[in-house]
């Protein structure tokens, strides 16, 4: 397969030599793996943004899952943020809210879109309708948002993984904000080689977050974990922003990430039988879930 | 390189909550649906694994019969499945399995009507993506990472060329193909693996070429 860049090194690279955009190359290759126009790819990612809007709406009216176990948080967050109190700023907190709504929302059986997975679906999305009202982004600069997280994303999926059964909770929300926070670099006007140390800076601070779903379901910490992923990416944007770089070059920084993830035990990569899922109370709900048959198996 | 499209990152589109055990399990249902043509009357839903396990909390079984009736991982009518299954009159039944497979998340599914049955086993195997192991006990060996098409054919000469010249002329590269059947002369399956996505007029034409029963892709 031809494709223009196989990781972060020469995907930045190449953004410098032709003067492109991040977004640019990932729209060019897909027009060169998938053979489609770029009019069909660009309609194709409008449709994914509509769906992550529609998400994030329903969840901020309020959803609830049926274990019980996760809802209704971003409503909480929101009213929050809108008596004008918080303490890490209105931006922070609206990223983090409709993380939440996003993937209280998966959680609940709605419709959302996977990025990169379903588990991990509200960091991207989260920040981007946050730094929207900042940045004022026209849509197709929002759609553009989508390819830098999507070409970022690329790169890790071929080259370590963005399953947390195969890489734990890290390779998940931990690529998620990543890919977030290299996409609002661009967005912000940021180069691309700030956008590789933002990417760089939010995966070395996710490393070693272990999978660990309490009765196997994604609710439980992975709501919270979309949370924090949000909040990480637009620490590490501004802090790539400000000129800060990571001392581990990106590539490297993926590449332990999927060394650390084959060296993590089975139980803590998606089996509910370590960490959060089993806590005497991530049994207990487990038991109240799906009885006690189940618990005893794990 | 395991993934190719940006899509395969920021996508699917589907309900929630998990790729593999929602979106994967509506997948397997729906290839099971297309391969056998029609409404099945009756499905037995064997599950394992983790699949077994978890299935109620992450709605597996639901999106299994969504899948049977046809809806794709991201049609909301999914939430409701099991209504209107019974509205069309389609039963179905959860088989738990403790049995181990090869993969953890593994179905095998039963479905048939008057007119005749289909048993396949379908492994949801991360992000949506699906394998198919075994059809009517036609081993399967996809690897799920390029776009298949699965052909029920009669074993009859110049079946497999036509199809295969019918890639061609769409130029269409086939990267890995296997054919298999029970007896000499009967039904018999072509699976065959392809580097460039397939659009559904090309499905159309290989359905219409003799000798061919049936023809499913198997969504990438």
């Amino acid at each position: 397969m031809n494709v223009l860049f196989r990781n972060v090194k020469e995907l930045v690279a190449l953004a410098n030599s032709e003067n492109k955009l991040i977004s640019e190359l990932m729209i060019e290759q897909e027009m060169l793996v998938t053979r489609r126009s770029r009019e069909d790819i660009m309609n194709q990612m409008d449709r994914n943004l509509t769906v992550m809007e529609e998400a994030v709406e329903k969840g901020l009216k309020g959803v609830q899952s049926t274990s019980g176990l996760t809802g209704g948080d971003a409503v909480l967050l929101q009213n929050y943020m809108k008596k004008g109190k918080t303490l890490s700023g209105t931006l922070l907190i609206d990223a983090v809210s409709k993380a939440v709504a996003t993937n209280e929302v998966n959680a609940a059986m709605g419709t959302i879109c996977a990025t990169p997975t379903a588990g991990s679906a509200g960091v991207v999305p989260g920040t981007l309708f946050a730094v929207q009202n900042q940045l004022n982004p026209t849509r197709e600069e929002m759609i553009r948002y989508l390819f830098t997280s999507g070409a970022f994303g690329f790169v890790v999926a071929n080259n370590a993984s963005i399953s947390g059964a195969a890489g734990g909770c890290q390779a998940e929300v931990g690529s998620a904000a990543a890919m977030a926070a290299a996409a609002i670099v661009e967005m912000s006007g940021g180069t691309p080689q700030q956008c590789s140390e933002a990417f760089a800076i939010t995966m070395k601070n996710m490393l070693g977050l272990v999978c660990d779903p309490v009765a196997g379901l994604v609710e439980v910490p992975c709501v919270k974990r979309n949370a924090m992923g949000a909040a990480n990416a637009l620490v590490a944007a501004d802090m790539a922003l400000a000129g800060v770089t990571s001392r581990i070059p990106c590539d490297e920084v993926i590449d332990a990430m999927f060394k650390i993830g084959q060296t993590m035990p089975t139980a803590l990569k998606e089996t509910a039988q370590g960490g959060l899922a089993a806590t005497p109370t991530g049994r207990a709900l487990a038991e109240r879930i799906f009885g006690a048959e189940f618990v005893k198996g794990v | 390189m395991k993934f190719k499209s940006v899509f395969d990152i920021i996508g699917p589109v589907m309900i929630g909550p998990s790729s593999s055990h929602t979106a994967g399990a509506a997948r397997i249902g729906l290839v099971t649906r297309e391969l056998f043509g029609r409404q099945p009357k009756w499905a037995k839903i064997y599950l394992y694994g983790s699949f077994a396990e978890t299935y109620k909390g992450h709605g597996t079984d639901i999106a299994i019969v969504g899948g049977l009736l046809g809806f794709d991982t991201f049609d909301e009518r999914i939430k409701t499945s099991f209504e209107l299954a019974k509205d069309i009159g389609m039963t179905f039944e959860f088989i738990p399995e403790s049995g181990h497979t090869e993969h953890p998340n593994t179905a095998r599914i039963v479905i048939g009507d008057d007119s005749g049955e289909m048993e396949l086993i379908g492994i949801s195997i991360g992000g949506g993506k699906i394998e198919i192991s075994e059809l009517n006990g036609f081993p399967l060996r996809l690897s799920g990472n390029h776009s298949a098409i699965l052909v029920v054919h009669d074993d009859k000469p110049g079946s497999i060329a036509k199809v295969a010249s019918c890639l061609a002329e769409q130029n269409i590269n086939i990267g890995h193909m296997e054919v298999s059947r029970k007896e000499q002369g009967q039904r018999a399956l072509m699976v065959i693996e392809v580097d460039e996505p397939i659009e559904d007029h090309v499905l159309l034409q290989i359905s219409q070429l003799p000798y061919i029963t049936q023809v499913t892709k198997i969504a990438d």
